[in-house]
């Protein structure tokens, strides 16, 4: 065949690889991010400026981390109810312990992810149901919350509002960190050797455990790496706020949920897509402002956000039978 | 002599009420396939797992080479003896592509560039086995047809990194394979032995068996009760062997069988969905059909067919009155795990027991007491949670709620599997006594032993009928014929 031929044959195949269900839903999530980007624009032109960016951008990195630690949980098949909690206990700690005595800090925060690999531990040994062991404990992550820091207040580390706060060229710091993220986490848990088997462990756990790999160790390594995200999660959220409040993230358990689901992510299966989940928590914090644009009163802004969710995963659901059907 | 690989001695398990395996001793050995055959529930996919190290036995000592591991022996252990399984149900990751399928399965594939390798290794295999197979390294698993997946499952068990595959189990691998395919891998399967490498196959096939294996064990009921050489056998012997469970006066009642067929209104009338020539299923007022055949050829389906048309009359079918079904798989489909005995069985019959819309406790508690009499359920009280019951007694109380529903048509699927042979008997009585009231039973069972207390038994094969027995001209030889016959 000539170097021709083979150019014509795969142009003709490429309108049928765009639109191969397989293609449509793994470019779903960013379709959405750029449609809600594109809308704002429209209504509201000052906002593609580096300050305009910055400002709409600004909370989606705390909500990106929470995302991917909601994310590393999900691999595993189960889900966590506590991590807008665990997200506001780091804050608290952060904002008291880590700026008066780091060395202490530093201990709580390494002692909340150990906490995190132990529930992993439980819940795989006793065959607990995750929703349970994570809703009771995300009562415990607020009471120590309390504890530590009873009235909002504290202040940030000054070295952690320098990171926030850094001023990068061309766009926002918090793209930046969001790309690299995103960037990172796929290269470990869908490029990697055991980035494999992890994901695997939540696909067909007994052929993991068959071909002779700990399930224990898998789901320790997720939820350690839940608690790691999610102390990024609380301290740059406290490096924007610059002070905490034990109450500061509790709707980030379900931010987190949705931008997983959003970004492509299915609650069982193993089925994740980290770049999908940054961009799912981006394209929730920017439904936000959207809505705010849109002068809709704040009280329908939770609905209209739900229903931006409905039909991003209606759109989904479209895809998926469009492939069933052939 | 060959080289012996393995020697399993004396091994038993048992799960439950059930003997799964009872001393089962048998060698492996280079250079050499082992065919393995026996009807359904006869031990030998117990029996791989046994060899594979995730079952461990309860008795019993596994010798690889020299050494006896019996101790602590386990998958890992297994895997760095150089053991493979190729499991009945699928086990890849739906979500990982080929190549990290592979590498699941291989420790030793890590570092940079794994990826690559692991893609080179599994699609080497597959080029080798399975010729024009047209997988790729980067195809998700969950997107690969159910033969190609097998193919791929098969190939990774072949395929070799820092420890040898000495001997790999396939475990029924032609079942979702077609025939081109099957002929590619049993070719494989000989190439594989001839350069000293030893295979286990086990297969409702027996033509693939006579013509792949050099050596064929016959198991009955959880024991090895025959090993010869292949070419000692013939279809015809094997299937003797097989079924070679002691026979008594079972061919009595024919003409009572007959009366039966003859003064009774029909009450079902059906073909398996996809059927449209041969054999229907019939069921007369009265009777007890029993659905014979290999597991997983359509009868399940078949009960599922007719339950799902209750109440309505397609075309071609009939079913003539209210339909209830005892369901096979207790925990999956039977019970409600957090309810009471009592609740257990009264649930079906909920209508019938309300009064202004609530359910009269005094009513449920009667017919929950009633039911505990007349089928002996063992239980101090019927408020007693229904885990609290052995799983015999669990299997009564479903089929007291399907008997307590006015229904006169009773759909039974495999009700009695891990069942003691005590409580089958008194399962056996009642079937028998509610039949002879005029309800008629279609019961699916893989225990051949059942099928003789039924009226007329319709084996399936394929998801076809392609055999219609009456109890007097019903033997095991026939129905073992029947459920093999097209593999030939």
């Amino acid at each position: 065949m000539t170097d021709l031929a083979v150019a014509q044959r795969s142009l003709r195949g490429l309108p049928s690889l765009i639109l191969s269900p397989r293609f449509l839903r793994s470019a779903l999530p960013a379709l959405s991010l750029t449609v809600l980007l594109l809308a704002i624009f429209y209504l509201q032109p000052r906002t593609m400026s580096y300050f305009g960016l910055n400002l709409l951008l600004n909370l989606a990195l705390p909500i990106a981390f929470a995302t991917i630690a909601q994310m590393c949980v999900i691999t595993v098949n189960d889900l966590d109810l506590g991590i807008g909690a665990y997200v506001g206990l780091v804050a608290a700690i952060g904002a008291t312990w880590l700026n008066d005595t780091p060395l202490l800090g530093v201990a709580a925060l390494l002692g909340c992810i150990a906490i995190y690999a132990a529930l992993g531990a439980l819940i795989h040994l006793r065959n607990l149901p995750s929703i349970v062991v994570t809703l009771g404990m995300s009562f415990v992550w607020l009471g120590l919350a309390l504890l530590v820091l009873p009235t909002p207040g504290g202040k940030a580390p000054d070295w952690i509002q320098a990171i926030m706060k850094f001023r990068t060229p061309w766009l926002p710091f918090t793209i930046y960190a969001s790309v690299g993220v995103a960037l990172i986490v796929h290269v470990a848990l869908m490029r990697s050797a055991y980035g494999a088997i992890l994901r695997g462990a939540g696909g067909n756990p007994r052929s993991v455990a068959r071909a002779g790999w700990s399930l224990l160790r898998t789901k320790m390594t997720m939820f350690a790496l839940a608690g790691f995200f999610g102390m990024l999660s609380g301290l740059s959220l406290i490096g924007l706020t610059t002070s905490a409040d034990a109450n500061i993230a509790l709707r980030y358990t379900l931010l987190s949920i949705a931008g997983v689901i959003l970004g492509g992510g299915e609650f069982v299966g193993g089925r994740i897509s980290p770049v999908g989940a940054v961009i799912g928590a981006m394209t929730l914090t920017l439904a936000a402002s959207f809505l705010s644009f849109l002068r809709l009163p704040p009280d329908w802004q939770i609905g209209a956000q739900g229903g931006i969710l409905i039909v991003v995963l209606a759109f989904r659901a479209i895809i998926n039978r469009a492939e069933a059907r052939r | 002599m060959p080289e012996i690989l393995v020697r399993l001695d004396g091994v038993e398990k048992r799960f439950g009420a059930v003997q799964a395996l009872l001393d089962v001793e048998l060698t492996f050995s280079r250079g050499e396939c082992l065919g393995l055959v026996g009807h359904n529930g006869a031990g030998k996919s117990t029996l791989m797992n046994v060899l594979a190290g995730t079952v461990s036995p309860d008795n019993g000592r596994i010798n690889i080479g020299a050494d006896d591991l019996t101790r602590g022996y386990d998958v890992t252990v297994a895997h760095r003896r150089g053991i493979r399984c190729v499991f009945q149900e699928l086990s890849l990751c739906p979500n990982l592509t080929v190549a990290e399928n592979a590498r699941v399965l291989h420790p030793a594939l890590k570092g940079f560039g794994w990826r690559r390798r692991a893609g080179e290794l599994i699609i080497g295999k597959l080029d080798e086995v399975f010729p024009g197979h047209g997988v790729r390294a980067g195809d998700v698993v969950g997107d690969l047809s159910i033969a190609r997946r097998q193919m791929v499952e098969i190939a990774r068990a072949f395929s070799v990194t820092d420890v040898a595959a000495d001997l790999v189990i396939l475990d029924e691998p032609t079942s979702s394979l077609d025939s081109v395919v099957a002929a590619q891998l049993l070719a494989f399967v000989r190439r594989y032995v001839g350069s000293g490498g030893s295979c286990v196959l086990i297969s409702h096939l027996l033509g693939e068996i006579l013509s792949t294996a050099d050596r064929i064990a016959v198991m009955v009921d959880g024991k090895v009760v025959d090993v010869r050489a292949a070419t000692d056998h013939s279809r015809d012997s094997l299937v003797a062997t097989m079924g070679s469970v002691a026979k008594d006066e079972r061919q009595a009642n024919g003409a009572a069988t007959e009366s039966k067929r003859v003064d009774n209104a029909l009450k079902v009338r059906a073909r398996p969905a996809g059927q449209t020539l041969g054999p229907e299923l019939l069921v007369h007022r009265g009777e007890i059909v029993g659905l014979a055949g290999l597991a997983g050829h359509g009868q399940t389906e078949m009960l599922g067919h007719i339950y799902a048309n209750r109440g309505r009359a397609p075309a071609g079918m009939q079913i003539d009155g209210p339909v209830t079904l005892v369901a096979g798989d207790r925990q999956t489909d039977g019970i409600f795990p957090l309810w009471s005995i009592a609740r257990n069985i009264t649930v079906c019959s909920m209508r019938e027991m309300l009064r202004y819309l609530l359910v009269q406790s005094q009513s449920e508690k009667t017919m929950a007491e009633d039911w505990r009499q007349r089928i002996g359920i063992r239980t101090p009280d019927m408020n007693n949670n229904i885990l609290s019951l052995s799983g015999g007694n669990q299997q009564k109380a479903l089929f007291a709620r399907a008997l307590g529903a006015e229904a006169d048509i009773v759909l039974m699927d495999d009700p009695m599997r891990g069942v003691d042979v005590g409580t089958k008997q008194e399962v056996y009585a009642i079937i028998r006594e509610e039949a002879a009231r005029g309800r008629c039973f279609i019961w699916y069972t893989t225990e051949m032993d059942e099928l003789f207390h039924c009226d007329h038994v319709y084996v399936f094969r394929n998801r076809e009928i392609v055999a219609d027995l009456a109890r007097h001209e019903m033997t095991e030889e026939k129905v073992l014929h029947s459920s093999f016959e097209a593999a030939a």
